[in-house]
């Protein structure tokens, strides 16, 4: 088992026809993901090594039997995008797009939980089930089949652990890239459900970072419905309040949203966060019954 | 992208929020001449991104011609905690009878706009939150909905607005909703919105924040971007594209994803340094953003060593390698380098470098190790 994508997925991808869609769907495929379709409006007919371009989501679905999208379109388009993949029926959207404007997403994530489509991102580095299905740009060759499930708002952040995790013997079940934007279709306490109701994940590993109050929130939902261990860790401690640090979200405003609260707030519900990744890796390995040779 | 007083109120001013009279002014002479036109008693206002404005001197009352151009004198130039004062705004001077308070903000954790309305206002709002939470009516709108009369009518209702401008204050928030919306702000907030004798409410404070990602359908607020308010690194950093944040310290950081790098800072922190900066060459970063990383990084004096940590994903670390080789041909740095390269492409990358045999390079295999290592040299 997995979560998100696995050998069922049937994927079509917004903007594949450009140069960053073409490198990474074709990426995507020869991990071995069912890459379908891609669509972009005015080029049906065509096909980028052999995947069908369609003019719209719409005949992507009908034609190709697509059931996820993938968007890698611009990000003034991403939200009509998200929004066109949503009305085809695609019953899981994962958005890469970064730079996407905060009021769009607003809309496009009220609209999309009314109607129980399921995105993961924007901004985001995509969601990985080694061995079974890659969506995104996670470099998949360091990850292997196992019982670890990641969820992060960071990308390298998040390969840097699962790296460190790799190295000691121990694979994943999916790795999960929320995003870093201040609005993202589904958070931690989305992505941890379904890990907790995932077979083969053992172990929960959560990255989070300075801004918002999400880890907070997560941290009271672990403590209610989560039994599976949760290794925390947040990145940001030195971050100056007022400042953003790369991701759009990433922002200490005033005393909220602070490394050492979310750190804290997890702590408190037996939520065990290692200071570095290194330590996140020692500490999931440890729980997990010590290293594999 | 955060708005001066004036801008917001102009700003304001383009939906219908009602704001006093006034105009801004860059000279001593133009301020003059503003005031004469505005008529007496005026206000000048120092125009800077810092509250406190009041307290250090720079928002003044003038009666005269005479006094508007003393305080004009004064104001311009000031220094106010660290922002030097470029421009002043000359506004009617207004006749408080009530000071409230009201934003909107973007509020991520509830994913809608979040109003509140309080009849607190002319004081810091986060002292009133911690001393009378009560005090402060709040109120979510869905933003498929938007805003509603009926909105208004709760909020002044739940604040205790004076039962007679409730309705004023109604219509005031609607425009103000029209703005955030319009515009795209993550904030927009008025302290105070004010109450006069004659009853009329208007906002004599503004404070507004633009989502950046949004510029791009508002050309007319991507020019008030004020780029002297950045930081000169910080400004270098933007023209070739690379994230950069200055901090205090004096280790060079350069890192390829936000997270990573954040990682990295408290990684050195931890290790008993201080990060000079936040440097995000960004996925999939090529030779020449190296060099140009290199190069920013170097221009802040106060970099004693620098730390190169990179896990690459598209990232390849001989690219990465490659860089760092042209940015040694080019720059000459003087100060050691620390470098770690794991993923894609790792041992090319680290034969790469071992081949160059740059001057003061240490390649370090793991995280922790690097930064044990940069703290050690940098001391």
């Amino acid at each position: 088992m997995s979560v998100l994508v696995d050998r069922d997925t049937r994927l079509v991808i917004t903007g594949l026809t450009g140069r960053e869609g073409t490198f990474h769907g074709l990426n995507n495929r020869s991990y071995g993901t069912e890459v379908v379709a891609g669509v972009t409006p005015g080029k049906s007919g065509q096909d980028v090594e052999g995947i069908p371009v369609f003019d719209t989501v719409h005949d992507a679905v009908s034609q190709a039997g697509a059931n996820t999208a993938m968007v890698f379109v611009p990000p003034r388009f991403a939200a009509d995008s998200i929004l066109e993949a949503a009305d085809a029926g695609i019953a899981t959207i994962v958005a890469i797009t970064e730079g996407i404007p905060a009021h769009d997403m607003l809309r496009v994530y009220t609209h999309l939980r009314r109607g129980g489509t399921r995105l993961i991102g924007p901004n985001c580095p995509g969601v990985l089930s080694p061995g079974k299905a890659n969506v995104g740009i996670i470099p998949a060759a360091f990850f292997s089949e196992g019982n670890v499930g990641i969820v992060s708002r960071s990308g390298t952040l998040t390969y840097q652990i699962g790296y460190e995790i790799a190295q000691r013997g121990f694979g994943n079940s999916s790795i999960v890239g929320i995003g870093g934007d201040p609005i993202v279709g589904s958070d931690f306490i989305d992505v941890i459900s379904l890990f907790q109701e995932d077979d083969e994940t053992e172990l929960i590993v959560m990255c989070g970072e300075i801004g918002g109050d999400a880890e907070e929130r997560t941290a009271e939902f672990i403590a209610q419905n989560v039994t599976k261990p949760v290794v925390g860790y947040i990145a940001g401690f030195t971050a100056p309040p007022g400042k953003t640090m790369g991701h759009a979200g990433a922002i200490v405003s005033g005393s909220k949203g602070t490394a050492a609260a979310k750190a804290q707030a997890l702590e408190a519900k037996g939520v065990r966060v290692g200071r570095t990744p290194t330590e996140v890796a020692a500490v999931a390995v440890e729980t997990l019954g010590g290293v594999r040779s | 992208m955060d708005l001066l007083e004036y801008q917001g109120k102009q700003l304001f001013a383009r939906h219908g929020v009602p704001v006093p009279e006034g105009a801004p002014a860059d000279s001593v002479q133009d301020a003059v001449q503003r005031a004469r036109e505005i008529g007496f008693p005026c206000v000048v206002k120092a125009q800077v991104q810092i509250g406190g404005r009041g307290k250090a001197g720079g928002i003044k009352v003038a009666s005269s011609v005479e006094e508007a151009e003393e305080h004009a004198k004064a104001i311009l130039g000031m220094d106010i905690r660290g922002h030097t004062v470029h421009e002043v705004w000359i506004e009617r001077a207004s006749d408080i009878a009530a000071e409230y308070y009201a934003s909107i903000v973007f509020d991520r954790s509830a994913k809608a706009p979040l109003f509140m309305l309080s009849t607190r206002g002319g004081m810091d709002i986060e002292a009133v939150a911690e001393e009378d939470p009560q005090a402060i009516a709040r109120l979510h709108v869905d933003p498929l909905l938007g805003y509603q009369d009926f909105h208004g009518r709760r909020l002044c209702f739940a604040a205790g607005v004076d039962a007679d401008v409730v309705r004023p204050v109604g219509a005031l928030l609607a425009r103000l909703y029209d703005a955030f919306v319009a515009e795209e702000a993550m904030l927009v907030e008025v302290n105070p919105l004010i109450v006069t004798a004659e009853r009329e409410v208007m906002a004599l404070d503004a404070k507004v924040t633009l989502d950046g990602n949004s510029l791009f359908r508002h050309p007319d607020n991507e020019e008030l971007r004020d780029p002297a308010a950045d930081d000169p690194q910080e400004r270098m950093a933007k023209e070739r594209g690379l994230t950069y944040v200055k901090l205090d310290g004096d280790i060079g950081i350069v890192g390829n994803g936000a997270g990573l790098v954040m990682s990295t800072l408290d990684v050195v922190a931890q290790a008993g340094g201080r990060p000079a900066n936040f440097l995000d060459a960004g996925g999939g970063s090529k030779a020449e953003a190296i060099v140009d990383a290199v190069e920013v990084i170097l221009s802040d004096e106060k970099v004693e060593a620098v730390l190169f940590n990179i896990f690459g994903g598209i990232t390849r670390c001989d690219e990465v390698a490659r860089g760092l080789i042209e940015a040694f041909a080019q720059v000459k740095p003087t100060v050691p380098f620390v470098v770690r390269l794991n993923g894609t492409n790792e041992e090319e990358g680290r034969a790469l470098l071992a081949e160059a045999e740059l001057p003061h390079v240490t390649v370090e295999a793991t995280m922790d190790g690097a930064a044990a290592k940069v703290v050690e040299l940098a001391r």
